[in-house]
Order: structure tokens, then sequence, then C-alpha cells
């Protein structure tokens, strides 16, 4: 398992667009993520999900992992949100 | 007669028949089924095809209005493929032995539901895409054709508001004008009004029911009105502008081809401000004298990668080519402020239009820029090409920028790479400070080409973007004016010539201003050059200096 917490930094939150992205790059991975913001908790299985948090500048969101590749995948996710969000 | 009336958001008159868009708004029914695992597999099967519609969406909105527009159709191919949505979907189907239109419709108004709750206007707003999504599941699942225009000749389009995908969906020639009821003036509708060049209105109090559908009617897109069954002096007086507004732009036709020369033989350069390949189309149809501007920054925005050198060389050769020995200026890439592409991982500022934007990445990351310069070079060969470099404040930069360019120059040379030897090298005047080190970087450069709306900006430290500072913002403000002659004489004192390649090159309440100041050349959206060239043709630049004393 691996984890990760981060702060958003960019004005628009986790927008339709960052969201699109993430969810790409976890699609067909042998991984499980889960994404939470403060008490609320979703299972990243879409954009919706994500969304839903509705997560803005200056929230902290928590990325956890579980899998083969849940590793490899947290630093790949952790570098995207370091670029876009 | 009837008159409506709204917000005009393009001008000009159309004549024609009313269309109203009628949304296929048909309750969907709650139907029992016997076999939900069949019934599930006919959703997914609608899924996909569902999906595939949109991709072609996506493939269309791209070549009529650009990736802006046609980002959201990739984003409804995501939100279909939601394992959440898809999940609920299953879930009400099994659970309650339902009909899958049924379980879509449940689905579409829960999670709409879910994005109206939140307190973020942005997230919202998603409420419409869950509507939009669900709504074409149920059609393809229901074997109905999404909503239309039926029409066999070119009508006037009512509707209450459009989707991009519905307007995406419409055929262009079928269309004389827009009328809704809702919608802003940055709306998708308004953006393809004026790109298709016809009048369009929003916020308009229009019924849209038999009362209107059908029937002859003339939109005036100048006083943002919509005359219903228009009595016969009403319709004569709109023919005539109608008439007049054809007139005006049969005239302008006349111009093509001729020399931009004032009454007293003073010459101007009349280029074209360029963002794209797709508008070389443009800047042959109005016949422009060259491209002042070629925003190479669409190359990097449109592109997950660095360009590079080849994918470039092939982009600017065949501009080179298309103006065929006509002069075609590159500027550099403008990356940064609000033109952002994330591979450069641009960190993230406090004031980004005085950040790390332009001249100022290729200084920090040469390599990036000795790419850029290398492809525009060897492209150099083909045609007649200048190069600019946008966002200059000191002398070093600008010696720094020819060190680099000779560099490049030499290893082409080594390389046995064909490249013109005489080309151009010109900057951007857009920060106070070049204009007052002009002459210092007039030594240096062949020309100066100057950006009004970052020059206004930073002089008048007013962020254009910003509504509420309207009454402090003028565009002829005396300061402006008195640093755009300080240019053009700092340029002429040292043998460079000077132009403007901003918003206010186009404002012809200015040329006779530009000329009698001595501007070389003005460099303007394609559309504005004929109109400008028909100023110079009547203006005498010695009386009009005369009528100044």
């Amino acid at each position: 398992m691996a984890s990760f917490d981060y702060v958003i930094k960019d004005v628009h939150g986790i927008h339709a667009r960052p969201a699109t992205d993430l969810f790409k790059l976890i699609k067909g991975r042998d991984c499980t993520v889960k994404v939470a913001k403060g008490d609320k908790e979703v299972l990243f299985k879409g954009v919706m999900g994500i969304m839903s948090l509705g997560a803005k500048q200056g929230d902290t969101v928590k990325f956890t992992f579980e899998g083969g590749e849940a590793d490899a995948l947290c630093e790949e996710v952790k570098a995207f949100m370091e670029a876009n969000l | 007669m009837t008159i409506y009336t709204g917000k005009s958001v393009f001008g000009g008159i159309a004549i024609g028949r009313l269309s109203v868009y009628r949304k296929d708004d048909s309750q969907v029914k709650r139907v029992h089924i016997d076999d939900p695992e069949a019934e599930i597999a006919r959703y997914h099967e609608a899924k996909e095809t569902a999906i595939e519609q949109l991709g072609v969406l996506y493939e269309k909105a791209l070549k009529e209005v650009g990736e802006d527009g046609a980002g959201v159709f990739e984003a409804h191919q995501m939100m279909l493929e939601d394992g959440d949505y898809i999940d609920s979907v299953e879930n009400i189907i099994r659970s309650e032995s339902v009909n899958a239109e049924y379980a879509v419709a449940q689905t579409g108004d829960n999670f709409a539901q879910m994005f109206l709750d939140m307190e973020d206007e942005y997230f919202r707003g998603r409420a419409a895409d869950m509507h939009d999504i669900s709504e074409r599941l149920i059609n393809v699942l229901s074997g109905k054709a999404s909503g239309g225009i039926q029409a066999n000749e070119p009508v006037i389009v009512v509707a209450d508001d459009l989707a991009p995908s519905e307007t995406v969906q419409m055929d262009k020639d079928m269309i004389l004008s827009f009328v809704t009821v809702h919608g802003s003036a940055n709306s998708h509708t308004s953006i393809l009004a004026k790109t298709m060049n016809i009048p369009a209105m929003i916020g308009c109090d229009i019924p849209l029911d038999d009362s209107v559908d059908g029937k002859m009617a003339i939109v005036d897109g100048f006083e943002g009105k919509v005359y219903v069954d228009p009595d016969a002096e009403t319709m004569a007086a709109k023919q005539k502008i109608f008439d007049e507004e054809a007139e005006k732009k049969a005239l302008l036709e006349q111009l093509r081809g001729k020399d931009n020369v004032t009454l007293d033989g003073q010459h101007i350069n009349l280029y074209a401000n360029i963002g794209n390949t797709k508008d070389l189309a443009l800047v042959m149809k109005n016949d422009a004298g060259g491209i002042g501007l070629f925003r190479s920054e669409f190359i990097y925005l449109g592109s997950d990668h660095y360009p590079t050198e080849d994918e470039q060389f092939a982009i600017y050769k065949t501009v080179a080519q298309t103006l065929a020995g006509k002069k075609v200026i590159i500027r550099t890439l403008d990356i940064g402020a609000d033109k952002q592409a994330d591979y450069f991982e641009l960190p993230k500022e406090e004031n980004p239009a005085m950040g790390l934007r332009a001249i100022r990445i290729c200084l920090t990351r040469p390599e990036v820029f000795k790419t850029q310069l290398r492809a525009i070079l060897r492209a150099s060969a083909f045609g007649k090409i200048a190069i600019m470099f946008p966002m200059i404040i000191s002398l070093w930069e600008v010696q720094e920028i020819k060190k680099i360019v000779e560099e490049v120059k030499a290893e082409l040379e080594a390389d046995g790479i064909a490249y013109d030897k005489e080309i151009e090298l010109g900057i951007m005047i857009e920060t106070p400070a070049a204009v007052m080190v002009a002459d210092e970087l007039a030594k240096e450069v062949d020309f100066f080409s100057v950006g009004t709306n970052d020059l206004t900006q930073y002089t008048l430290a007013i962020d254009r973007q910003n509504d509420s500072l309207e009454k402090f913002y003028d565009s002829h403000q005396p300061a402006i004016l008195k640093m755009l002659q300080m240019i053009v004489d700092a340029a002429h004192r040292h043998g460079a010539w000077a132009g403007i390649c901003g918003e206010l090159g186009a404002d012809l309440t200015l040329t006779k201003e530009f000329l009698a100041m001595g501007f070389d050349e003005l460099s303007v959206s394609p559309g504005r050059i004929l109109p400008l060239r028909k100023i110079v043709l009547e203006t005498d630049v010695s009386e009009y200096k005369k009528s100044k004393i």
C-alpha cells in the first residue's frame, strides 16, 4: 500500500479536465485507488467520484493505493498532481 | 408584426423564416423487465454507441471550432465510462427489475443533484453535463434521433439555449442567425456566430412555440431586435440596411489587389495576425500583404510534449510557402501568463502576467528556444521569414538572443543546411521599459512591433479582464499615444521600421493618427485589412497633420 497527501494549488480545484486526465492515468492498472477529502472518501472509479469531493484550492486530498502497481502508480499520480493541480 | 428584444452578440441583419429548436423532453417510462442481465447488456451497447457518437462530434467540433470547443465531448465520453455512474445504472436495473432508460434517467438526476448541492459554481454547472449525457444514452436506447432543425432553406434558429453538442450537429449553411432565450455573451453559440459572421442574439424574450415557428422574421443585430411577421414598411427599411451591408462588403471586395497608399503618396503595409495554419485561407482571401504576427504558441499549446524541430519546421515551411515570398513574421513562443502548456511544468505564480513567460522562458531554457530557432531558420529557405521576440525589457536580452541566433546559424552552416542569411530580427515593444530604451534597442534590431494590449495593461496598471475598472481604462489614453510616437521615432532614427500588431492597430478611428505618426506597418486580424485599406486610400496625411495644429 502507498499513499500521499496533497494540497491543491490550482485555483479551479479538481475540475473536469484534470479529473479526466487523472482517470486516464489509473484506468486499467492493477491497483485500487481511493481519494479522500476530510472524512469523505471515494473509490476512484471515474471522474464523477473525484469531482464529487469538490476539492478546491487550499484543500488537502489524500490518495491511497492498494494492489500490484501501488508504488509505481502512487509516484505517477503524485507527479501529475504536482504538475497540474 | 410582433417585436422581441434581446442582447445582440454580433451585428448584422438576417431575413428569413424562424425555426424553433425543440429539445426532445418526452417522459421516460418506468417499465418492468424480466431479464435484468439482458437489459444491462442493452445499456452497455447503448453506452458504446453514445461514446462513438461523441467521438464523431469531437472530430467535427475540432475542425469547426477548435480544441477549446471540442474538449467538452471528450469529457462527456469519460463521464459515460465513469465507474460510479455505471454501477448506479446496473444496480437500479438489477434491484428494481426496470428498463435501462429509466435507470439512466434516475442515475442522471441523482448525479446532477449531487453536483447541484455543491457550493462551488463550477461544480454546480456540471449538472448540465449529467443531463446531457443521460439524455444522449436515453435517445440511443429508445432509438430516437436527437433534436435538430428540419429545414430546406436557410433559417433563423430560435432556441432556449444551445449546447455545443446541438450546434455542432447543425448544417452551418442552413443557419442565417441564432436567437436564444438564455445563454451568455461568452457562450459557445456567441463564439460560433462570430466565427460564422452572422447576427446573433441572446437573452431574447421570444416565445418558443407555434406562434413564431415557421414565420417570416427579421433579426437586427445592430438594434438587438427580432421582428416577427414584419409589416411592409419595416421589411423595406431593413431590406435597405441589409442591401447596404452587402454593398459595403462588395465595395471592400473591390479594394482587393490595391496598394495601400494615401492620397499624398505615403505607403503602409497591412499584414495579418494569425494563430493557426487554418487561418491561412483568410489571409489570402482578405488580401493581406504578409503575416505580421504568427503566434507560434499554438503549436505548443496544441501539443502534449515539446514540439520537435521537425514538427515545427513542417508548419513554418507550409506558411512560408503559402505566402510565396510575402513576409511572414514568426513570434517565438509566448507561453506563460494566461497561456499554459502542462509539459513546461511552469511553477504556479502569484502574478503570472509579471512572471516567467515568453522570452524569459526562452532565455532560462535555451534548449527549448534553440529548437524553435533552428526550425524557423530552416523554414526561412522556403520563403521570406522574419523572427520576432516577445516581452523584451532590456538591451542585454536582445544581445543574448542575437548570440543564440548566431550559434544556431553556425550549427546549420556546419551541417550544410540552407537558411536565409539575411533574415530580419525584430522585437515586440510591449513594456514601458522597452519604450524608454527604444533607441538602444533599435540599434540592435531590424524592426519593432508594438503589442498594444500588454503595453496598455502594463502602462496603465489595469487588468483588462477586470470589468470593474472599465471607467479607468482608455485605449486612447494620451500616455499610450505618446509612447507610440516615441517608438516610431526611435526606430526610424536607427534605420529600423515600426509596426503595430496589437488590437489597437485595427482601431479605424486611429488609422489616420498612425499614418501621421509614421508607422510602417499595421498587423490586424484578416477581416480588418480591407476596411483599413479603405481609410488609407482616403487619407491625405499632410492635410490631417495640418488639421491637428
